[in-house]
């Protein structure tokens, strides 16, 4: 059951993936981002962390997607008849020699390394969500703060940036938009 | 029981796919969405070795990897704007400006 589980995430979020990197219109593939993005949250459940996939659905799927939608029907782009570079196909070979590199590594490394006190049945006594709320505020609170700070900075960056510029060459255009 | 090589296989896998994406795709928005799937397959690797070496650090770096994320999104989206603004352009040929 859980191997069943397994691939069917992992097939539907590799296909999404492949998808997203090859589809033509833009929106489609931010749909393909959005099946990837769900898929990997029900990967992240199954391996006991569904506070973290909840996250990934919230934050992934519901902010930053949204955001890229947003951005992208505004831009209101036409779907082009060349979506890719000039010469697809060498970068595509390179891309799977180095896969099949990574994946022969990972087959002759060995994995393991000294285990932690988070076992499955500590975390599952009081819920991932309860261990990932202790964590994140005993061991882990000064990064808590810095993340705060750094999305505080992103968000004046990012509002900085996307503002309308104060001189604009017609002045009265600028005080009265048209609808 | 699903051993840990498998997680790790999935994650080679959709790193590279959105590795070919960034260097494959002219559309700006789709090679940072192209980011956004490498991000996700170090996201996989960092909870699949939490949860088989029982240890929370995984989980918490893939948490603020999220965060980290989610603010650039908002600021490459927000660069986007600005160049398509100036260019009308949102191909990364087209936006050659700081090339030598």
């Amino acid at each position: 059951m859980m191997w069943l589980l397994f691939i069917y995430f992992a097939t539907v979020s590799v296909v999404a993936g492949v998808l997203t990197v090859s589809l033509r219109n833009a929106v489609h593939c931010a749909l393909a981002l959005l099946t990837l993005l769900l898929h990997m949250a029900g990967l992240f459940v199954m391996l006991n962390a569904e506070f973290l996939a909840m996250v990934q659905i919230i934050v992934y799927a519901g902010a930053i997607l949204i955001l890229y939608l947003f951005v992208l029907m505004l831009m209101n782009l036409k779907t082009e008849e060349q979506h890719l570079h000039k010469k697809p196909s060498v970068l595509i070979f390179a891309g799977l020699g180095l896969l099949a590199e990574l994946l022969i590594l990972l087959m002759l490394s060995p994995y393991g390394g000294t285990l932690g006190t988070a076992t499955s049945e500590v975390i599952l006594q009081t819920g991932p969500s309860h261990a990932v709320g202790l964590t994140m505020f005993s061991d882990y609170l000064l990064l808590f703060e810095i993340v705060g700070v750094f999305l505080l900075g992103a968000v004046i960056g990012a509002i900085v940036l996307a503002k309308t510029p104060a001189k604009t060459d017609s002045p009265e255009t600028a005080t009265t938009p048209t609808s | 029981m699903i051993p840990l090589s498998a997680y790790v296989f999935i994650s080679a896998v959709l790193f590279m796919t959105g590795l070919v994406g960034v260097l494959i795709r002219r559309n700006f928005i789709i090679v940072l969405m192209s980011v956004e799937i490498m991000l996700n397959a170090a996201n996989i690797n960092l909870v699949a070795f939490s949860h088989y070496l029982h240890s929370m650090a995984g989980q918490m770096t893939a948490l603020f990897i999220i965060a980290v994320a989610a603010a650039e999104a908002a600021v490459g989206l927000a660069i986007i704007i600005v160049i398509f603004r100036g260019k009308m352009a949102t191909n990364v040929d087209q936006i050659n400006i700081l090339k030598w």
